[in-house]
């Protein structure tokens, strides 16, 4: 079979089992998230944290209550990470320096996964599994409830309230996340990803010993995907043999990074009782993903820049059993929905395909985007889009029955300054450092291609590692902690915002003279949108760096 | 519009320059800044490149006033029009019932004055006593006098208009300075112009974008110099200038300008920029019937001879029994029989003139030689003659009423004989032209409502005949309000005309309430907008301009925006071409120089303005289309042409730089 039929099965065996889980998985979300009963283990854990289940929440509680448990998590997730020597399963490896930890909670909580050390080398089986992995799950459903909240927000009509964020969160977490890792799990372990407890001493061919470090990896490895998380096992994430072994389970992990982003589209549909709604914006997400999967895979495996073209395609850096399609596809559903994972190394792709990567998630990670921030990104981009466009027929601009007023614009304005403005002043600080020039794997345009990279993944909540750049500097550590806590945040709270001053409108009903949402024009003008906006905020950026190399 | 017009307005435009006043546009501020630093930059280090650079920077921020300057200007006239009405005028004050000579300035509200003939009225006020005829023409323009008279719907005057005959006493209703002329002549002058919600929004929408460009260009000079390629400050400016949205920046308050003026134009004053743009939203209007959608009276549209009567014979009898009727209905009568061939005979002398009274509900003629005619309403016509209408004339009677119409019965005595003769069937005649303007409106997404006191039957024919989407019979104004409130709770927003005081808290409660000009005070008050010609058709008008002025707003601010790519192509290889050489490919323009890149950047960047303001003032064309229609065609003119327009200009614009030295 040569690479390209293989690449495009691949491509087509992902898009049918997206297609066969569409329905049931996203009207299932629709439900969770909109019944009105409890199971009793759930009752059980609003006993014990004290919450009334039935009690909605205004959206400055939401709001106070994600900011909280984010606080709390982040506070217990260091504490384990510095103290994991006096846990079990310790792997004799000592507490984190306060930086890194700071890092890696804000990282992991955040959903950013943003990884400044290499994870066999640096944490105990605890730390990873009771720390890192339990973050996996709720920094997920954290996104998935502001996504509920968001669509609480379209669907109500002068409502104060905006739903119950613990309500929202455990169902998230106990009827969406854990049924579904549990068999993604399963499937891991039958496709070879490894599962225990323990190192393995083996002998070498050579004569000598070695220490394969092990652990329980399938059990991370699944929520690390299906949760767009992408903090790795180990250091070389996806492209470990025990993380991912085979083609199939990568194309697995694909599947599952994708679902639930691709799913919350149906969900949206369901809610707001118009499907081609959700078609829509399901149309621009894959419109995204697929152009940016067509210009990797052209330049990745079409062997564009100066050692490709010598090799026949570009495979330094990549996993030869994968290959240039499986990993292009990878690197972009990774990257469109802030995943973060690699089974590449970034650095290493053409600079068109290292750029591709970078441009998908300057769009805002919306493509299909991450467990909810996907869904909310891109409502928050459809309302962009309606403003101007809204004008344009004549009307104050409304998106799905709510006028975008002055308070409403305000809301989402600050909402696509936040990573940009993260972004370019981080940035801008760290190449003004002298410190960052030692910092930098490579010279130039691609050097500093590897600073945009780490400040645009920490900002967009990706975490995903262009790889050269050295980050454990104190200042990197600080600054794309900043970056990732404040681009996670921040957009948290004005869409939560904004979700509660649409609650609060009455619906204007739809006439010939409203601009409809639900047609393949205005996917097209959501997708002007996003592509406009992160071209003007960064091509002098991009100038510098990838498009000066692509173009060399 | 014209060159001449923007000339003159160029001092207005200078003046504007003051920081104070451009703070309150916060891009053309930050263009005024940069004007400033390149200034200072030029003058301590000139050369071609600085000098031009400065001088086209401060041009950007003069065009840019500019465009407010004229909208102004245009208004300004107008209020001097207005002014040339308000002279000072002296008021008959009573006082216990002496009159006293006072200056209209001194007028209070709740003063009574009397105006005599030829004498201007002091002030807006209710006539309390007399009728008069008024010369309105300083408001409406309309030269034909008005009646206004005590009590009723026709007494509101207006201060600065002339009594012409007879004389009158006023019950003054506003203080001086704030009277309709006063309030008039502060709109269209623009002094009391506050942003209107959705100008809001947009600044909000420009002033993040200006934010992320200021953050784009503030953090590439550390970018550039890892490159090692600092960028000279003014150069940077220059590129700030040109992303950050000046064009919409500069129009958008001439654009709000211009929206009310064209209001103006077509004779609606709007009290405030607010309700314009709640026009464009208006998705229910509700419309009299009486004078909007049908001429005001009924007309006569055929005869329905009874058993054993010949048409002519009805046409006759009901053509002499109105000839001496002079009422609209009366007049149709005689029209109607004229054009289906009836003889034309006049009156014969010595015919006595029935007219109608309320006890017998009837009018007609005694023609000599003893044949009295007379035509009425059925019940009234079967009291006159004592006996029940035949069965086949009954049934006449039904079916034009049933149709919605009104059955008038002619009947005639010869004696003691009496004879039912057939019926007139008198209907509402429906403007010619409306049904497509009602489908006209559907298109855009606008429901009509027609408002009328007739009975449902009657009210659901004519609701047919003309087309609108729902009617409301037998309609009290409180049945108005609570219709209105009906469709508000629904989330629409409601037009509608009014002028009676009864019709007050409806004007007051709709989103967009046009009082005619014609009408009472507390009308005129309640609503938010006035027709000064008094023309409830008027409201179609001001929905389309209401949404002509949104639609400027946002194809402008596409426009803008796509302006930008073409901006980055031209100056962004322009900066780093000496450091990424490979970076020449991006010059897609082919520009001369870096120099000549940026400036024709920067060039092109104010001339737009400038060849935008008739655009901006005129409005971007708008027609009946579907929204998704008008979207397609906005995206293709200003988003696609907001992409393609500045390259071809860019060029044209290189191509004549650099042919200067200094630049080449």
């Amino acid at each position: 079979m040569t690479d390209t039929l293989s690449g495009l099965l691949t491509i087509a065996a992902l898009l049918a089992l997206l297609a066969l889980a569409y329905v049931p998985l996203g009207d299932h979300m629709a439900r969770v998230l909109t019944s009105t009963r409890h199971t009793r283990l759930e009752r059980g854990i609003y006993r014990v944290v004290g919450v009334d289940p039935d009690a909605e929440m205004s959206p400055r509680g939401y709001v106070m209550g994600v900011l909280a448990f984010s606080a709390v998590s982040i506070a217990l997730l260091m504490a384990i990470l510095m103290g994991q020597a006096a846990l079990p399963w310790d792997r004799g490896l000592p507490g984190m320096p306060w930086d890194m930890a700071l890092n890696t909670a804000v990282s992991f909580v955040t959903n950013t996964n943003w990884q400044s050390y290499a994870g066999e080398s640096t944490l105990g089986f605890a730390a990873q599994a009771g720390g890192l992995a339990v973050q996996n799950f709720l920094s997920a459903a954290v996104g998935l409830a502001v996504a509920v909240a968001v669509i609480r927000g379209f669907t109500r009509a002068r409502s104060s309230t905006i739903g119950s964020f613990w309500v929202d969160l455990v169902r998230g977490v106990l009827r969406i996340l854990l049924p579904l890792a549990l068999v993604g799990a399963v499937v891991l372990l039958v496709l070879g990803v490894v599962q225990s407890f323990t190192d393995t001493t083996v002998q070498t061919l050579a004569g000598g010993t070695q220490t394969v470090p092990g652990g329980p990896v399938a059990s991370q490895e699944v929520i690390k995907q299906l949760g767009t998380n992408g903090g790795g096992f180990f250091n070389a994430n996806s492209a470990h043999p025990f993380e991912n072994p085979s083609a199939l389970s990568n194309l697995f992990a694909i599947f599952l990074l994708l679902v639930i982003p691709v799913s919350l589209t149906r969900t949206l549909g369901t809610l707001l009782g118009d499907r081609r709604q959700g078609y829509t914006v399901l149309g621009a997400m894959a419109f995204l993903w697929g152009t940016a999967l067509a210009v990797t895979t052209w330049s990745e495996a079409g062997g564009h820049g100066q050692s490709a073209v010598a090799a026949g395609s570009a495979m330094e850096g990549k996993e030869t059993q994968l290959g240039t399609w499986a990993s292009s596809l990878f690197a972009v559903s990774t990257t469109g929905t802030s995943t973060g994972a690699v089974n590449a190394s970034h650095d290493s792709m053409t600079p068109l395909g290292g750029g591709t990567a970078l441009v998908h998630m300057m769009l805002g990670e919306v493509s299909p985007g991450g467990v909810g921030t996907g869904l909310y990104g891109i409502l928050v981009v459809a309302i962009l889009a309606v403003f101007v466009a809204g004008l344009m027929v004549g009307r104050t601009p409304e998106l799905l029955g709510k006028k975008i007023g002055a308070r409403e614009m305000t809301y989402v304005a600050l909402y696509t300054l936040v990573t940009p403005a993260l972004v370019l002043v981080g940035v801008g600080l760290a190449v003004a450092l002298p410190s960052t020039g030692d910092a930098m794997g490579n010279p130039g345009g691609h050097g500093f291609s590897e600073v945009v990279y780490a400040f645009t993944s920490a900002a967009n909540n990706n975490g995903s590692a262009f790889g050269g750049l050295t980050v454990t500097s104190t200042f990197f550590q600080l600054s794309l902690a900043a970056a990732m806590l404040l681009g996670r945040l921040v957009p948290i709270v004005l869409v939560l915002l904004l979700a509660g001053s649409l609650a609060r409108q009455r619906k204007v009903p739809t006439t010939a003279g409203t601009l409809a949402t639900n047609t393949p024009l205005f996917a097209g003008l959501v997708v002007g949108v996003v592509v406009l906006v992160s071209a003007l905020t960064y091509f002098p950026t991009l100038a510098l760096g990838p498009i000066a190399e692509a173009l060399s | 519009m014209n060159l001449a017009q923007m000339w003159r307005q160029l001092p207005a435009a200078l003046v504007k320059l003051d920081p104070r006043h451009l703070w309150r546009s916060p891009v053309l501020f930050i263009v005024w800044l940069g004007s400033v630093a390149t200034t200072v930059s030029a003058v301590a280090d000139p050369s071609t490149f600085s000098v031009l650079l400065a001088v086209w920077l401060w041009l950007t921020v003069v065009f840019g006033n500019l465009a407010e300057a004229v909208a102004e200007g245009r208004g300004k006239a107008q209020a001097a029009s207005l002014r040339a009405a308000r002279t000072d005028v002296s008021a008959r004050r009573l006082v216990d019932g002496a009159e006293e000579l006072v200056p209209g300035t001194s007028l209070v509200v709740g003063d009574l004055v009397k105006v005599l003939a030829g004498e201007v009225i002091p002030g807006d006020g209710d006539v309390v006593e007399g009728v008069a005829s008024v010369d309105e023409s300083a408001i409406t323009g309309e030269s034909a006098p008005v009646i206004r008279e005590a009590g009723g719907d026709r007494s509101a005057v207006t201060g600065g208009t002339r009594v012409l005959s007879d004389e009158i006493t006023v019950r003054i209703t506003a203080a001086s300075g704030e009277t309709f002329l006063d309030r008039m002549i502060a709109l269209v002058e623009g002094a009391e112009r506050r942003k209107t919600p959705n100008e809001i929004a947009l600044s909000i929408l420009l002033v993040s974008l200006t934010i992320v460009f200021v953050l784009a260009v503030a953090t590439l000079q550390p970018m550039a110099e890892l490159a090692g390629a600092p960028q000279r400050t003014i150069v940077l400016i220059a590129l700030l200038v040109c992303l950050i949205p000046t064009t919409i920046g500069a129009l958008l308050s001439a654009i709000g300008i211009a929206g009310m003026d064209r209001l103006v134009q077509v004779n609606v004053l709007a009290m405030s920029g607010r309700a314009v743009e709640a026009a464009g939203d208006v998705s229910t209007l509700l419309l009299d019937k009486t004078g909007t959608i049908t001429y005001g009276n009924r007309r006569a549209s055929r005869f329905l001879p009874a058993d054993g009567v010949t048409l002519a014979v009805v046409q006759d009898a009901a053509r002499l029994a109105s000839l001496a009727d002079l009422t609209p209905e009366g007049r149709s009568i005689v029209e109607l029989a004229d054009e289906q061939g009836s003889a034309p005979d006049d009156l014969p002398a010595g015919a006595e003139l029935v007219e109608f009274t309320a006890q017998t509900r009837m009018s007609g003629v005694d023609l000599p030689g003893g044949r009295e005619l007379r035509k009425g309403a059925s019940s009234a016509v079967v009291a006159w003659t004592g006996a029940p209408l035949p069965p086949a004339l009954q049934a006449s009677v039904d079916e034009v009423a049933g149709s919605g119409g009104t059955p008038l019965v002619v009947a005639e005595r010869h004696g003691e004989t009496f004879r039912a003769l057939g019926v007139v069937h008198l209907k509402d005649v429906v403007k010619e032209g409306m049904a497509e303007r009602f489908a006209e409106l559907r298109r855009m997404g606008i429901r009509t409502v027609m408002i009328t006191g007739d009975n449902a039957l009657t009210a659901r024919a004519i609701a047919a005949e003309a087309g609108v989407d729902d009617f409301l019979a037998e309609a009290t104004p409180e049945d108005k309000l609570a219709l209105i409130q009906k469709e508000q709770e629904g989330g629409r927003l409601v037009a509608m005309t009014g002028d009676g005081t009864n019709d007050a808290p409806a004007l007051a409660a709709a989103d967009v309430g046009v009082a005619m000009s014609s009408g009472t005070s507390a009308a005129k008050e309640a609503g938010n907008m006035v027709d000064l010609d008094s023309d409830p058709t008027k409201l179609i008008d001001v929905v389309a301009i209401g949404k002509q002025l949104l639609i400027t707003r946002g194809s402008l601010t596409t426009f803008s925006i796509a302006n930008d790519v073409a901006k980055y192509f031209a100056i962004v290889p322009a900066m780093f071409v000496a450091a990424y050489p490979s970076l020449d490919t991006l010059n897609v323009m082919r520009l001369a120089t870096p120099e000549s890149a940026i400036l024709s950047a920067v060039v092109f960047n104010a001339i737009v303005i400038v060849a935008l303001i008739p655009l901006a003032l005129r409005g971007v064309a708008y027609r009946a289309q579907s929204a998704a229609a008008v979207l397609r065609r906005n995206l293709l003119v200003f988003g696609l042409g907001g992409v393609v327009v500045p390259f071809v200009g860019i060029k044209l614009i290189d191509l004549v730089l650099s042919q200067l030295p200094g630049i080449r």
